[in-house]
């Protein structure tokens, strides 16, 4: 028990002293998250609309698809992306396996269905009235989607939020394509696989303790974000 | 400006409008009005272009409006609408009513002006910050008047402005709407389930029944002068009292109500079965049997008395129910109360005689 405590107080420690490892780790973890996030929602908000505002056979059947994929295995991900980017893979020739881009390219496929499904949810939320309210005030088709995507802006943001939580805290998918390299690719949740198993349990408990942080953070703030959609 | 045109709208097998026809002037005022649930919405969507009618057509100016999407977009947007519930818009009280300017692409120096107008029309002026969502369901309403108004619409619809307002709400609401109709001197149609509020706003009323415009005219003339049976109770009109006609000379006819005889003015002849409708404040009462011009007079006993606001209302059995609307003053100098009894009076031309039966 003494030595879970004592490891605690250490991580603590290399926090707030602004230990150098730590620092470098967490930014690089944001860094990817941050623009897997970037990518998924310039694709996902858009593409998420389109399946929104359109009627066609199999609609239902791909929204129940895609919100079935919120839970895709991590390594399931990480082995598509690990099979395409290998050498000897369709896109082994761009040499990007074992680099940020790949991980990139992981957790975006990983947020996909995430933020498609809940900008569609996000969609659906906003009341009919506000579509006929716009029409009747005389807005074009295009302009009516406009006001309807600005209605739901803030359970579109919590999405990404949500997103952006799935993207840093996973580990499979990160670890198959990024492969860990120190001072390359290694990210909390990779690195703090790694130190445990060499025994720095402290620098693992240090990286830990960002990681619940952030995530709580994420939540929080997805949480008052959704709150605010309600009301 | 609105000619509707045999309109018929039909969900399912459902039949919501029946050959609707009628016009509104330009700079007119019309309410329809009518219990709920009979079409009024329906009938206002379809002038609003936001649904399609059946069969029939409503031309705005004469111009059709089945027309393409394109053409319907830009006679929607001579258009203003008020919903039953309007929902506002997630943002400021102004992002709100600048909404209609924004999408016409309206520059931002006029854009501001005229919202602060339309706040001002609707004594919305320093709501302009307001998170509208916060707002309640009075000043929700105001906000979508303005937001209705802001764009100097040809033709205002409004539905229901009132329906889920409480009474100082709704007479705020109303005197908004008063002073909108005076000031901008818009077309307005508007639907109602309350007939006086259509009484104090509208310069003719169409009443819609069952899908259908019964009768249409003046306020009063709908009041005091309902063609059937059925609008007659729809207008509260209070003495629905039903009769054969017994004679008729020179447009007088007698009309025998259970061995008593009220007399009026209508061209019926002897053997129909008619309704004698007579509004509660044309009929006086009296402690003594006093010569008067009135031909109908009746001794009956008073049932019951109630006042209401500065008038009382009573009712008395003369061998058929009768109720009457008397001051409060003259109730007091009279001591009117139940158990007395009174002669109840009233002219032949104040008796309005329907058809019993059917429309």
């Amino acid at each position: 028990m003494s030595e879970i405590a004592d490891a605690f107080v250490t991580a603590l420690k290399l926090i707030f002293t602004g230990d150098a490892e730590v620092l470098s780790i967490t930014a690089r973890t944001m860094a990817i998250s941050g623009s897997s996030i970037l990518i998924g929602a310039l694709i996902c908000i858009p593409l998420g609309s389109l399946i929104y505002f359109h009627d066609f056979r199999g609609k239902r059947i791909l929204v129940n698809l895609i919100q079935t994929f919120f839970t895709l295995p991590t390594v399931f991900v990480g082995l598509l992306v690990f099979i395409t980017f290998s050498r000897a893979g369709p896109l082994g020739g761009l040499g990007i396996l074992f680099t940020p881009t790949a991980m990139i390219i992981g957790q975006a496929i990983l947020i996909a269905p995430i933020i498609t499904g809940l900008t569609i949810s996000a969609l659906s939320g906003v009341s009919p009235e506000i579509r006929e309210t716009a029409v009747s005030l005389g807005a074009t088709r295009f302009q009516t989607i406009g006001m309807i995507l600005r209605e739901a802006r803030y359970a579109v943001v919590a999405a990404l939020l949500l997103g952006f939580g799935r993207a840093f805290s996973e580990v499979g998918c990160a670890i198959m394509v990024g492969g860990n390299i120190k001072g390359a690719t290694e990210v909390l949740t990779t690195a703090m696989a790694l130190e445990a198993s060499q025994g720095n349990i402290e620098l693992a408990m240090a990286l830990g303790i960002i990681l619940i942080a952030l995530a709580l953070v994420v939540s929080v703030l997805a949480n008052r974000l959704q709150q605010r959609w309600v009301r | 400006m609105i000619a509707v045109r045999s309109l018929c709208k039909r969900y399912g097998d459902k039949e919501i409008l029946k050959d609707i026809d009628f016009d509104v002037q330009r700079g007119e005022v019309f309410a329809v009005i009518g219990p709920t649930g009979t079409g009024k919405t329906t009938l206002l969507r379809i002038i609003d272009l936001l649904e399609r009618p059946t069969s029939g057509a409503v031309y705005i100016d004469g111009l059709d409006t089945s027309a393409s999407e394109r053409v319907r977009l830009d006679m929607r947007r001579r258009i203003g609408v008020v919903f039953q519930k309007p929902v506002v818009f997630n943002a400021s009280v102004y992002d709100n009513v600048a909404y209609g300017l924004k999408i016409r692409g309206e520059g931002k120096a006029r854009l501001h002006q005229r919202v602060k107008s339309a706040l001002e029309m609707v004594d919305l002026s320093g709501y302009e910050d307001r998170r509208a969502r916060t707002l309640s369901g009075g000043e929700v309403q105001r906000v979508a008047l303005a937001r209705a108004i802001v764009i100097e619409p040809e033709v205002l619809l409004l539905d229901e402005p009132s329906a889920n307002l409480d009474p100082v709400s709704t007479a705020h609401v109303e005197e908004v709407i008063s002073r909108i109709i005076r000031e901008l001197n818009t077309t307005v149609v508007m639907a109602t389930h309350d007939m006086s509020q259509g009484q104090r706003l509208a310069d003719r009323i169409g009443v819609l029944m069952d899908g259908e415009i019964l009768q249409a005219g003046e306020p009063r003339e709908v009041f005091n002068y309902p063609t059937s049976r059925k609008i007659a109770e729809f207008v509260a009109m209070e003495n629905i009292i039903e009769g054969v006609i017994s004679s008729s000379r020179e447009g007088v006819v007698s009309i025998e109500v259970g061995g008593k005889v009220i007399e009026g003015i209508s061209s019926f002849d002897p053997g129909e079965e008619v309704c004698a409708c007579i509004r509660a404040e044309d009929i006086t009462l009296a402690l003594s049997k006093t010569p008067s011009s009135a031909r109908n007079a009746f001794l009956g006993q008073i049932i019951r008395v109630v006042s209401i606001g500065p008038l009382t209302r009573v009712e008395v059995d003369c061998g058929f129910p009768l109720v009457a609307l008397v001051t409060k003053k003259s109730a007091e100098e009279l001591d009117l109360q139940s158990g007395k009894d009174v002669y109840a009076s009233f002219k032949a031309t104040g008796v309005h005689i329907i058809k019993s039966k059917g429309d």
